[in-house]
């Protein structure tokens, strides 16, 4: 059972205090997008064995979103940070690619 | 609000009580507002002030005066606590020290129930429903977290602490405290 | 036989006698006895019956790996089945009862299983499903029904109670032997927090068994020293009768805590399970014995050689009065040594090694005891008890050289460290071949959230398989911890004698060459009767994985979990498929550690806090007035308010007429409600529902959509505009909490520049609909304001008193009567609720309940979420295209809603259906139509969605979609019935009552 630190509160939560919101830093489609545009956006997800960046919510606290970067096969925690992030802040990104040599970016 | 009224109002319970190795016991209502709003907003040390005379909580605290105390809540969430009857005179003045700036106020006194876990082991009765650690846990600090199966917050009190949670789910609160409190069950 | 020694016992005390029983047999043991040991004491050597062959079974260990001996314990609601008596604390009063046995444990009838072993090979389970099918069903499935299964479920009520707790530590160390002490203490010295958790109820495990001495002195002295060290640390709190079940990510460990096994009826908890986040984790749990695979190796009185000499030395029972000790290493030596110390009889140690030269040998040589090197046991004989053995050499194929009569055989075939904490959450284990087991591969540990180890495994558990150096090995554990965790530590370690064994030697199978005779008798598995040779089948029969061969065998699939049989298993695998043990490699190791008990997990979680049940401030006058509820989300609600002598259907229909003719109320708290503020509420409420809730004048309410992103349906209800800048949301009952959480997404992850707060102030409200064409009366009665058409028309809200409340009155409607909520503060629910009732009395007053609600809706069309939709229906299929705003650019589900297979002419959409006959449609019917779909199935045009007696209409009414909709109307269509048949129905609009809203426009 994961522990992920809301960037918000400071407070180390556990699983049960959050609720998953899945993959972090999807843009939305709304109308005038084309099909694959919308298809993309609603249905296609990443299912990385590795770093994946994360949307999680601290239900059970402060009620805030945040994004978590983590790997999803070793469950090591690389950073949260604040929902209001359009990329992943650079240190964290630094971070990663140094533990990660082989990460090919967020995107 | 006629007294015939006032006379009507109950907490969900009704004051129920129990004593374990820890006593439960369910108080209030109390007074509550929560108060969104931004903490750079202009106003707002202004405002807390106003309604409870504290400063504006620093995050996770909760500044008391008397019985009255600010709660932060979130980065853009304050509960304000005081006598159940000042509620409606507390948003005036809200409203007064914010006017102009983006925030919301509401009375959320009816919406939650209010319990006080009292004695050398409260943390015990706590500790056996909720993913937090006693032992670090701040003076003033106030915790969001889970009792069980629902929302909770809680903060120290005198000898015990104070829990606070949504009145629908009161009586499963008790039960739960009640259960966690039992004679025989400490931890030590 | 078994039984008690005179002297000796290091656990017991020979001064407190306690009762207990055994199949109804009153026996006695000792205070500080184990059940194990108190049966043995007695002589009470047969305990059970095996799985599958029914064979007879005695206690093979000590501790939690025993896989034979597991009994029912207690009675009715205490009553406990496959409990094991090895780690069954002896108490007063206890009662044990054997299981898996017909008629009695002496004489079993399911023994025939037995005789017809060479029937009954490895992968029975799954040839039986193979082949013929009807075999399975009416010859395998009821025998193997009837003999599955060991102990019954329990059928009363679990009279005891649970809970669970929270504990957070630096460092947690599960184990209590010396070098889970040794590690505590060092970890202690540091200043971290330390948990140390031993599943036993003493501490030192099983140095003082084996007669350590440690820092000159006997292991005891130092252990007792160590206790007492700990106990005075402010910083470690230990556990007693605690097993660390199961290791999970990011340093969580679940551990059980007996709190009142042997007091039952104190009042304490029976288990508690705590729910521990330690930064590091050291296991030290030790080492399990493995034992010898000969013949006959399952004979009642075959142990295993460390735990005879546990019996002996902690509580002063022999297991037998002549034990044959067989071995392929020195430690069993220590139990030959400790049962003629004792006075007991050792006939001879056979040991497998053709040569024996060590320290230990020396000793039990010099005492006497005679050693047969390079030999094995070809046989054990005996039936419920062993009677003797044969001895052989270990390199032949078994002829007997002697034979040697005995009634105990301890056995030995070397120890496996308990790597299953470590391997729980990834560390990985390598072959160590001098003592021919898996152990812990220091350089593949489990990592927690920071990627760095998080378990430290220490002593026996790290294959650290001598005193000394099992307490080296908890100094530096306890100290890597600590500095893990932060602190600075010293890996200080007690300093222990340290004895040198000769090395052992990997034994398989005894004798080396045995043949299939005698490969048919081995057994791995005791508890699941699994055997040599049924492994070696399975190899040959193409089972090369052993993930897959134990499936198969069921080999390791016990209660026990392969505790003593897995390595033993695919040692003899590897040896089938000529490939070296590590390329076999282990089954993988899954929590919990040993069984836990269902309601330790359950924990608090029973009776009325089994689950939170929500009730609004009006619940205890429903439950008053006989309200039968009915679940909404996990608030419980009054489905209807049954008078005596009314069946809940015929109590449904009075309170529809009563509230179509005079008046209603119900109770409407649970209705969500979220107040929405802010510059750029309108523009956000514009994006969440359908339709436009920036143009709503203050003081109007306004119905509303909202879709998910796939353009579904997902919530209605109505909205009020509060002020400028203030809206009031009502949500579904069950939405509350999923709308407010679909706010705040959007809020706070895409929309995070716009100037929005809500709140959800669905609680602080309770909210009673006054329902009828008496409705404005009570109001009025009651006072405070003015309800009348003029000032508070439809779809208007106004604030006020009423009696003297603070209220909120909205004049809307979901039953097509005049209709007022009104909400008013919580805390004043109830009172405001009895204060209509008294009012209303005169004008009919009565309350009613959410069916009421469901037909007078369903008689005016109106849809419901989760009726109409389910997550696959967009507003347009239900005719409420009026409710979306065609010149709105963007809103949540737009885009999803265009998609062509959403806009196809052909979708279903919703109608209203009348019987022919007048009956009620069934839930559930279908309308059929010609012809049948790739697959075969008969095909459809439409489904039913609610469908009730209308008691207004006194006849069947539904809405249900349909292709091609309200264009259907006049159509007969058939709907399915569940007994098969159809019903026809005519197709009409679906609004069946007050079509002109004359009754709502007064």
């Amino acid at each position: 059972m994961l522990i992920l630190e809301c960037p918000y509160c400071g407070v180390k939560a556990e699983e049960t205090e959050l609720t998953p919101g899945y993959e972090a830093h999807l843009k939305r489609f709304g109308p005038g997008a084309s099909d694959e545009e919308f298809e993309a956006y609603m249905f296609a997800r990443k299912n990385p064995k590795g770093v994946h960046f994360e949307r999680w919510r601290h239900v059970y606290g402060c009620g805030k979103w945040f994004l978590a970067a983590r790997d999803t096969n070793t469950l090591e925690v690389f950073g949260t940070y604040p929902a209001q992030s359009s990329a992943p802040p650079a240190a964290l990104q630094d971070k990663i690619k140094a533990k990660r040599p082989d990460w090919k970016g967020y995107k | 609000m006629s007294d015939a009224v006032n006379a009507r109002i109950v907490s969900p319970l009704g004051q129920a009580a129990f004593d374990g190795f820890a006593k439960v016991r369910e108080v209030g209502p109390l007074g509550m507002i929560s108060l969104r709003a931004k903490a750079d907003v202009p106003g707002l040390a202004e405002a807390i002030m106003a309604v409870v005379g504290t400063p504006v909580p620093a995050v996770r605290q909760i500044e008391t005066a008397g019985e009255r105390a600010a709660g932060w809540m979130s980065p853009d969430e304050y509960l304000l606590i005081m006598p159940y009857g000042e509620t409606d005179a507390a948003l005036v003045k809200i409203a007064a020290a914010l006017k102009g700036q983006h925030h919301l106020a509401v009375t959320l006194s009816d919406a939650r129930a209010v319990f006080r876990i009292e004695g050398a082991r409260a943390d015990q009765v706590l500790a056996k429903l909720s993913p937090v650690d006693f032992a670090t846990m701040g003076a003033t600090e106030l915790r969001r977290t889970r009792a069980a199966q629902v929302a909770a917050a809680f903060w120290r009190d005198g000898d015990g602490f104070m829990l606070v949670c949504f009145r629908s789910v009161a009586g499963y609160v008790m039960g739960l405290l009640s259960h966690s409190a039992a004679p025989g069950s400490e931890l030590d | 036989m078994s039984t008690r020694l005179s002297k000796g016992g290091r656990l017991i005390d020979r001064s407190a006698s306690q009762e207990f029983s055994f199949n109804g047999k009153k026996l006695r043991g000792l205070k500080g006895d184990s059940l194990a040991a108190a049966l043995l004491a007695n002589d009470q050597m047969l305990l059970g019956r095996s799985f599958k062959y029914h064979r007879p079974r005695g206690i093979v260990a000590a501790g939690p790996e025993e896989p034979n001996a597991i009994v029912g314990l207690g009675r009715d609601g205490r009553f406990e089945p496959n409990q094991r008596v090895t780690t069954t604390e002896l108490f007063d009063g206890l009662e044990a009862a054997s299981q898996n046995h017909w008629p009695s444990l002496e004489f079993d009838v399911g023994v025939i299983n037995n005789s017809l072993a060479r029937f009954l090979p490895g992968g029975f389970y799954y040839k039986t499903f193979m082949w013929p099918r009807a075999a399975w069903k009416h010859l395998f499935e009821p025998i193997i029904r009837r003999s599955a299964g060991l102990g019954k479920a329990p059928t009363a009520r679990d009279a005891d109670r649970y809970e669970h707790t929270y504990s957070f530590c630096d460092v947690l160390i599960l184990g209590g032997g010396i070098a889970g002490l040794q590690a505590a203490l060092v970890a202690g010295a540091s200043g971290a927090r330390v948990m140390l958790l031993e599943q036993a109820a003493h501490w030192g495990g099983r140095a003082p068994v084996d007669g350590d001495v440690i820092e000159g002195a006997p292991a005891d002295v130092w252990i007792n020293n160590a206790v007492q060290t700990l106990a005075a640390l402010e910083n470690v709190t230990m556990k007693l009768r605690t097993m660390g079940a199961g290791v999970y990510d990011h340093g969580y460990v679940l551990a059980e805590e007996k709190v009142a096994d042997t007091t039952p009826g104190d009042g304490r908890p029976k288990k508690r399970l705590w729910r521990i986040r330690a930064k590091q984790i050291v296991t030290a749990t030790g080492a399990i014995e493995r034992p010898l695979s000969f013949a006959g190796n399952d004979i009642p009185g075959v142990m295993l050689a460390g735990s005879v000499r546990e019996y002996v030395v902690n509580y002063a029972v022999s297991p037998g009065d002549r034990t044959v000790v067989v071995t392929n290493n020195d430690d069993a030596y220590r139990t030959a040594i400790a049962l003629v110390q004792a006075g007991l009889s050792v006939p001879c140690i056979i040991d497998a090694r053709s040569t024996v030269t060590g320290d230990l040998p020396a000793k039990a040589r010099a005492m006497g005891i005679r050693v047969e090197a390079g030999k094995a046991i070809a046989k054990v004989k005996g039936g419920k008890r062993v009677t003797g053995v044969s001895l052989c050499a270990q390199a032949g194929q078994g002829a007997v050289l002697e034979e040697i009569s005995c009634d105990a055989v301890a056995m030995s075939g070397g120890w496996s460290p308990v790597v299953h904490l470590w391997s729980h959450c990834g560390g990985k284990l390598i072959w160590d071949k001098t003592h021919a087991h898996f152990r812990p591969d220091a350089a593949r540990p489990p990592t927690g959230a920071d990627g760095l180890a998080m378990v430290v495994p220490v002593g026996n558990a790290n294959g650290m398989m001598t005193a000394a150096d099992a307490l080296v090995c908890g100094a530096k554990g306890g100290a890597a911890a600590a500095q893990a965790a932060g602190f600075s530590a010293e890996a200080k370690a007690a300093v222990a004698d340290a004895a040198p064994e000769a090395d052992m030697e990997a034994v398989w199978i005894m004798p080396q060459g045995a043949g299939d005779a005698l490969k048919a008798k081995m057994w791995l598995d005791y508890q699941n009767d699994v055997k040599v040779s049924d492994v070696q089948l399975a190899a040959r029969e193409g089972y090369t994985s052993v993930e897959h061969t134990k499936r198969y065998t069921t080999l390791g699939m016990a209660t026990d979990q392969g505790k003593l049989s897995n390595i033993n298993g695919l040692a003899v695998l590897a040896d089938a498929l000529h490939e070296e043990i590590p390329q076999v490699g282990t089954t993988t190791f899954r929590p919990p550690y040993a069984p836990v008990t269902l309601g330790a997990l359950a924990g608090e979680s029973r009776g009325d806090i089994f689950q939170p049940l929500r009730k609004t401030p009006m619940h205890a006058w429903h439950e008053k007035n006989h309200a039968y509820f009915e679940p909404v989300g996990l608030w419980r609600r009054p489905y209807t308010f049954p008078r005596p002598g009314e069946n809940h259907e015929q109590a449904v229909h009075r309170e529809v007429i009563n509230t179509r003719t005079n008046l209603g109320l119900l109770d409407a708290s649970t209705l969500g409600k979220i107040v929405v503020k802010g510059p750029d509420a309108g523009r956000f409420l514009d994006m969440l529902y359908t339709g436009v809730m920036s143009t709503l004048p203050v003081g109007k309410c306004r119905y509303g959509l909202m879709c998910n992103e796939q353009g579904f349906l997902s919530d209605d209800g109505v909205v009020a505009r509060i002020d400028e800048d203030t809206w009031l949301c009502h949500t579904t009952s069950g939405g509350a909490d999923r709308i407010h959480a679909w706010m705040e997404d959007w809020l706070q992850c895409e929309w995070w520049d716009w100037q929005v707060y809500t709140a959800n102030v669905t609680e602080q409200l309770a909210q009673v609909a006054v329902v009828g064409p008496n409705a404005r009366k009570v109001l009025e009665k009651l006072g405070g304001m003015d309800v009348s058409k003029e000032t508070l028309p439809f779809m208007q809200w106004a604030d006020g008193t009423l009696g003297g409340f603070p209220a909120r009155v909205y004049r809307i409607s979901f039953s097509g009567e005049l209709s007022y909520e009104v909400a008013v503060p919580a805390s004043m629910g109830l009172a405001f609720w009895e204060a209509l009732h008294a009012a209303g009395a005169e004008f009919g007053a009565m309350p009613y309940g959410t069916e009421a609600l469901h037909i007078m809706r369903a008689e005016k069309g109106f849809i419901m979420i989760g009726d109409e939709t389910d997550g696959t229906i967009i507003p347009q299929d239900l005719n409420l295209g009026w409710a979306i705003s065609k010149k709105k650019a963007d809103y949540l589900g737009k885009r999803g809603q265009e998609r062509n297979y959403l806009a196809s002419p052909d979708r279903w959409k919703l109608a209203g259906f009348e019987t022919l006959d007048g009956s009620v449609i069934q839930d559930g019917a279908y309308i059929p139509s010609a012809g049948k779909n790739a697959n075969g199935q008969g095909n459809t045009q439409g489904r039913v969605t609610s469908t009730y007696h209308s008691p207004t209409l006194k006849k069947g009414i539904a809405m249900g979609l349909i292709k091609g909709g309200l264009d259907r109307i006049g159509d007969v269509v058939e709907f399915t019935t569940i007994t098969g048949g159809t019903v026809k129905a005519k197709v009409v609009d679906p609004v069946f009552y007050d079509k002109d809203g004359e009754k709502n426009n007064v």
